[in-house]
């Protein structure tokens, strides 16, 4: 392999799951802007249609039909976390928000223990997505391809809707301050439910991605890539939507690199080196690479 | 120091809460020698959960720095003392490749808990001298962060931990008695911590930390000073929890553990000794008996079929529900007083004020 293609190859493998990184965190970085709250449980919605969407497909549902209705699922089930557990804690305080999505995280494992066993079941993805293009040396999967495209689509349907669509300026001015928002007229609780939604939906697309990706679900699955959406938003910044999409690719960037550069001894330590770096890095930039300096009000 | 002579002498203001936990733990093991086996092992629960409890308080309810990472140092803590103390014929089999002094070595219970307790602390320092700075909710993802390193590495640090394999044959030397000292020492010095000008400090920085700085309070250092004694005690907690459980991996130090304890935590009333022990020993007690029920029951004509992962649904529902209704837990930060509510059943003969 020339070191061209090698240098193609792993740059396809950061932006690929990347994208993944990216999808998630945008549905946290939303959340977080205009609430402050970390919603933890943003990853278990990804079990959500995943699930749905296997279920549908074991029923002879084509695949594209059922991973509509998993997407769909995603999305209900957000609208219906923030209506039942978050709309009642409008002005709690940050941690007592954080640990609320702690809980909604414990209920839907849970559910998901008793309803679909805690044993992993196979994922068999369609063909497409299990496809490989071989050019000389170079393989790509087909999955890694689609995940980019369908990532780049949403990227641009959400910078429109953002800057574009009333709801989405509505949602702008209400992560800048949500007291001037309400008293300009805009219905915040509107605006809230319609973040929880755009941020599921993304989230139901990275189920299936992710666990066409993985080739199997489990009730935990929502656990790992939280977590890293996580670190990519608070690496941009948590709060701001492009400083989340940057510090998804930097941390899918950071992962293969690491996944290359250490010796094979360490290799098996990689997540705890990402974490490192990012403790690191948070000592620099307090608040991300993106992140405002906050100075709190006096 | 001089004795503030306006202030009851250190013996008064401790003989209360003293007498209290004397008088608890006495009740605990005379009910417990009673009763069975199973009563015995729930008590023990409940000594490490105060334990475990009381020192996330320090950290999360006194300076108002939300970690996550506790179960970071329970791990810490049960796998250093559980090195220590394994017996040498079981550590050439199970652990062949540890370094010779180490093979050789099997410590008595307590100087290996305190190492436990001292290597979490360490570990802790360096953590929270970067953490510390940070800002509410950063510092909480970054905890975790801290939380998946310690697992990582307990993971694939096979010739220590046996990697992800059962680390077995740990010695059952928790008993009642030394898991129960453990609690009342680290009620004593998380409470004499809390009531110091140390502790007020930390509550001054948690509850405003412009003016906690504009009066003189060095809010880095309370932080960190609460999140290194936090880690010992919690550190000593997991070595008196992996000695009372005997074989564990690293699967046991999870994201469900860190929740039940936070959950004890909340529910108690952040910020609160007492809080913290009212809420373990509620939490302990019930999710004991969800975790029974869940197993199925016969009801008369209803029989329940097992259900496995019902009882952390309850829980859930109930945390949330404490967290809208009751945000600050049972005793919302405040303590009980003792002397004032013995003062008001026997009121003092000179009609004196009562302060």
């Amino acid at each position: 392999m020339t070191p061209l293609e090698l240098l193609l190859q792993q740059l396809i493998n950061a932006v690929s799951i990347g994208s993944l990184y990216a999808l998630m965190a945008i549905g946290l970085a939303m959340v977080f802007g205009i609430l402050r709250l970390i919603n933890f449980a943003h990853g278990d919605l990804i079990m959500v249609g995943s699930y749905v969407t296997l279920l549908l497909m074991g029923l002879g549902l084509p695949f594209l039909a059922a991973a509509a209705v998993g997407i769909a699922a995603s999305t209900i089930a957000g609208l219906l976390m923030e209506r039942v557990a978050y709309r009642p804690l409008r002005g709690a305080h940050e941690i007592s928000m954080l640990l609320t999505s702690f809980s909604v995280t414990i209920f839907l494992e849970n559910l998901a223990i008793i309803l679909f066993r805690p044993t992993s079941r196979p994922f068999n993805a369609p063909p497409i997505l299990r496809s490989i293009i071989e050019r000389g040396q170079l393989r790509i999967a087909g999955l890694d391809l689609i995940a980019i495209a369908v990532t780049a689509v949403l990227l641009l349907g959400l910078t429109l809707f953002v800057r574009r669509t009333d709801t989405g300026i509505a949602m702008r001015a209400a992560s800048q301050d949500i007291l001037a928002a309400r008293l300009m007229g805009i219905n915040v609780n509107r605006v809230i439910a319609a973040a929880f939604a755009i941020g599921s939906l993304l989230a139901g697309v990275v189920g299936l991605l992710w666990s066409a990706r993985v080739g199997k679900v489990d009730p935990l699955m929502g656990f790992n890539p939280v977590l890293k959406a996580f670190v990519a938003s608070v690496i941009g910044g948590l709060g701001s939507i492009p400083g989340a999409v940057i510090g998804a690719y930097v941390l899918g960037g950071l992962e293969i690199l690491l996944q290359g550069l250490l010796p094979s001894a360490l290799t098996p330590f990689r997540d705890a080196f990402v974490f490192a770096i990012l403790i690191a890095l948070l000592l620099f930039r307090p608040n991300g690479i993106l992140g405002s300096k906050e100075r709190e009000k006096i | 120091m001089e004795p503030n002579p306006k202030r009851p002498s250190l013996a008064a203001r401790l003989a209360a809460p003293a007498a209290l936990l004397a008088l608890l733990t006495a009740l605990l093991a005379a009910a417990a020698f009673l009763a069975g086996d199973y009563v015995q092992r729930i008590v023990i629960i409940i000594g490490i959960n105060i334990v475990l409890v009381v020192s996330l308080n320090l950290s999360n309810g006194f300076t108002g720095v939300f970690s996550l990472g506790h179960v970071g140092f329970i791990a810490i803590g049960a796998y250093t003392a559980a090195i220590l103390t394994l017996p040498v014929n079981l550590k050439a089999v199970n652990l062949p490749s540890l370094p010779g002094w180490l093979g050789h070595l099997a410590l008595p219970f307590l100087p290996a808990t305190l190492i436990g307790g001292l290597v979490a602390a360490a570990v802790a320092f360096p953590v929270g001298l970067s953490l510390m700075r940070l800002r509410g909710a950063y510092i909480s993802v970054a905890t975790l962060g801290f939380l998946v390193i310690v697992q990582v590495v307990l993971v694939n640090w096979d010739p220590v931990t046996r990697g992800a394999r059962t680390f077995a044959g740990v010695p059952g030397f928790t008993t009642i008695a030394n898991a129960w000292i453990w609690a009342v020492v680290a009620v004593y010095v998380v409470w004499r911590i809390g009531s110091s000008a140390f502790g007020r400090g930390m509550r001054a920085s948690r509850d405003n930390e412009i003016a906690a700085l504009s009066l003189g309070v060095n809010v880095l250092r309370a932080r960190l000073l609460a999140f290194c004694v936090s880690a010992f005690l919690t550190g000593a907690a997991g070595s008196l929890w992996a000695h009372f459980i005997t074989a564990f991996s690293p699967k046991s130090f999870s994201f469900t553990q860190a929740f039940g304890i936070i959950t004890m935590l909340v529910i108690g009333g952040m910020g609160s000794v007492s809080g913290s022990v009212i809420g373990v020993v509620l939490i302990t007690v019930l999710s004991e008996f969800l975790r029974n029920a869940e197993r199925g029951f016969d009801l008369g004509a209803l029989h329940m079929p097992p259900l496995y992962g019902a009882s952390q649904i309850l829980m859930a529902v109930v945390f949330m529900l404490v967290i809208v209704f009751r945000p600050a837990g049972i005793m919302g930060g405040r303590e009980i007083d003792i002397r004032g509510t013995f003062r008001r059943i026997v009121p003092p003969r000179r009609g004196r004020k009562a302060a």
